[in-house]
């Protein structure tokens, strides 16, 4: 894990924003639907709140801008890939300028639950180009980390039936179709959603967590490696050692 | 890298361009008349029109939420579902397609607000490449002249108040249009626009219209887009 510093952008600068005042840690977790991102980033939220750090979570279509509009649009049957893709990419945008950098320059850690990997994967499962969703997204902040929770479909599966007990229609990529039913339909499209990410996994540096394991073993390791983030990687030169009581100066 | 996706498809894209008050939407209205009246298919787009998008961007405007970048995206995302509900399939039944305004008109005012060339070029990729784009060519104060006349408060986004450029409304939009004009004038060459002076009387520029027209997908119009049979009605699809 080689956190940047500070935080740049992949392609494209966002107008009016400097990198270097953003003080604070973006944190993304990637990973298919039902892999149990959501219980986790509840877990972290409240694991970093408890060690003093301010947290901001965030996620997929809930932007004061596009989310209503993302909402009412999935329930229409007019909602054509490329739209789709866009308007995502709208309410990315909108989160990233409106929270989620007034965040970092607040010194704040954001944990988004997904960012734009997902947003690249179902474009690319759709089968749209994948230069130009990168593109697109190209104005995305480089984060700290992005955890890969990695499962096959046959756990997601198992989770969507024994969990929510029914398959969503987006989830299984109804709108495209890509089997007769929901079932093959998920199959299919979450294989490709799956193969998408590992295809990015290795140039963005994503740490896969095996999240076919018990949700407890997962936070471990989530524990473990966002710890890691916060220690000052610099070489100290050896501090005096004073008695100040931890808490707040000045 | 190409600009645009080909056209595969049986009917053609015809798109006019330029600043506010250059009069292309009054010539693009006699052309697509004329079309009609030779029995061709028509249908019609205008820019910033999807119902699926509309009442997130009434939001944006409202509240004056819009960054440059979510401006530009949301205006993609609007042409995008017309593009994929309405351009493409009419496109593919044969019809001649009439669109008001197209992807240039984000090249230029996406830019003036800040966001980059290249970016912006690569957003609309996924935009079918029209076989006629017209740019209406007119000196600023004569736009502005035909706008500033006769209609209502110009609106908050439309004068580009969100670029701080004047306080006052009527400058603020005359500093804008300058600027998008001045895009409009550099991508001339790179994108092969047909340029119409838009100065001259509205019968010879639509004239100088239909003459390209032929000239250019002539043989198409008479063979290959869809026809009207005798005696059908032949309104204008104004959907989308």
């Amino acid at each position: 894990m080689e956190p940047k510093r500070p935080l740049e952008f992949y392609r494209e600068p966002l107008p009016g924003v400097d990198p270097s005042e953003l003080h604070g840690k973006l944190i993304a977790i990637e990973g298919p639907d039902s892999v149990g991102r959501s219980t986790q980033i509840a877990r972290v939220r409240g694991w970093l709140e408890q060690r003093g750090h301010a947290v901001l979570d965030t996620g997929m279509a809930r932007s004061a801008l596009a989310g209503k509009g993302i909402q009412k649009a999935k329930e229409g049957n007019t909602f054509g890939p490329v739209t789709m893709t866009l308007f995502y990419a709208t309410d990315f945008a909108d989160r990233l300028e409106n929270e989620i950098i007034p965040a970092l320059r607040a010194g704040f850690v954001v944990l988004t639950d997904r960012y734009i990997f997902s947003l690249i994967a179902r474009a690319i499962a759709r089968g749209e180009d994948r230069r130009w969703i990168e593109n697109v997204a190209g104005f995305a902040l480089v984060p700290h980390v992005i955890y890969y929770m990695r499962a096959e479909v046959k756990d997601l599966v198992s989770r969507v039936v024994l969990g929510r007990g029914a398959f969503d229609f987006w989830e299984s990529g109804m709108d495209l179709r890509f089997g007769p039913d929901m079932y093959d339909s998920f199959v299919r499209y979450q294989t490709r959603l799956i193969r998408a990410l590992d295809g990015m996994s290795r140039k963005h540096n994503f740490v896969t967590i095996d999240a076919s394991r018990p949700p407890d073993r997962i936070f471990r390791d989530l524990q473990q490696n966002i710890t890691k983030l916060f220690q000052v990687r610099k070489v100290r030169r050896p501090v005096k050692r004073t008695l100040i009581s931890p808490g707040f100066q000045g | 890298m190409p600009l645009f996706a080909r056209n595969r498809y049986r009917g053609k894209l015809i798109v006019v361009e330029g600043i506010d008050g250059s009069g292309k939407s009054t010539q693009l209205s006699l052309l697509s008349q004329w079309l009609r009246s030779e029995g061709v298919a028509v249908a019609f787009s205008e820019w910033n029109s999807s119902p699926l998008v509309r009442e997130t961007t009434k939001r944006g405007k409202k509240k004056e939420m819009f960054t440059p970048t979510t401006f530009s995206l949301i205006h993609a995302t609007d042409f995008a579902d017309r593009m994929e509900r309405y351009l493409v399939p009419m496109l593919k039944a044969g019809a001649v397609v009439c669109a008001d305004r197209y992807a240039y008109t984000a090249f230029a005012r996406d830019v003036v607000r800040g966001v980059s060339r290249r970016w912006v070029r690569n957003l609309y990729r996924f935009a079918i490449r029209p076989h006629l784009a017209f740019y209406f060519r007119v000196p600023l104060e004569v736009a502005l002249g035909r706008i500033l006349g006769g209609r209502d408060a110009i609106k908050y986004y439309e004068a580009g108040m969100d670029l701080g450029l004047s306080r006052n409304v009527v400058e603020s939009f005359r500093l804008f249009q300058g600027r998008i004009l001045e895009e409009y004038e550099t991508m001339v060459a790179e994108v092969g626009f047909h340029v119409i002076d838009a100065t001259g009387s509205i019968e010879d520029q639509q004239r100088q219209m239909r003459e390209i027209v032929m000239q250019e997908i002539g043989d198409s119009l008479r063979s290959t887009v869809l026809h009207v049979e005798e005696g059908a009605p032949n309104g204008a699809q104004t959907a989308a």
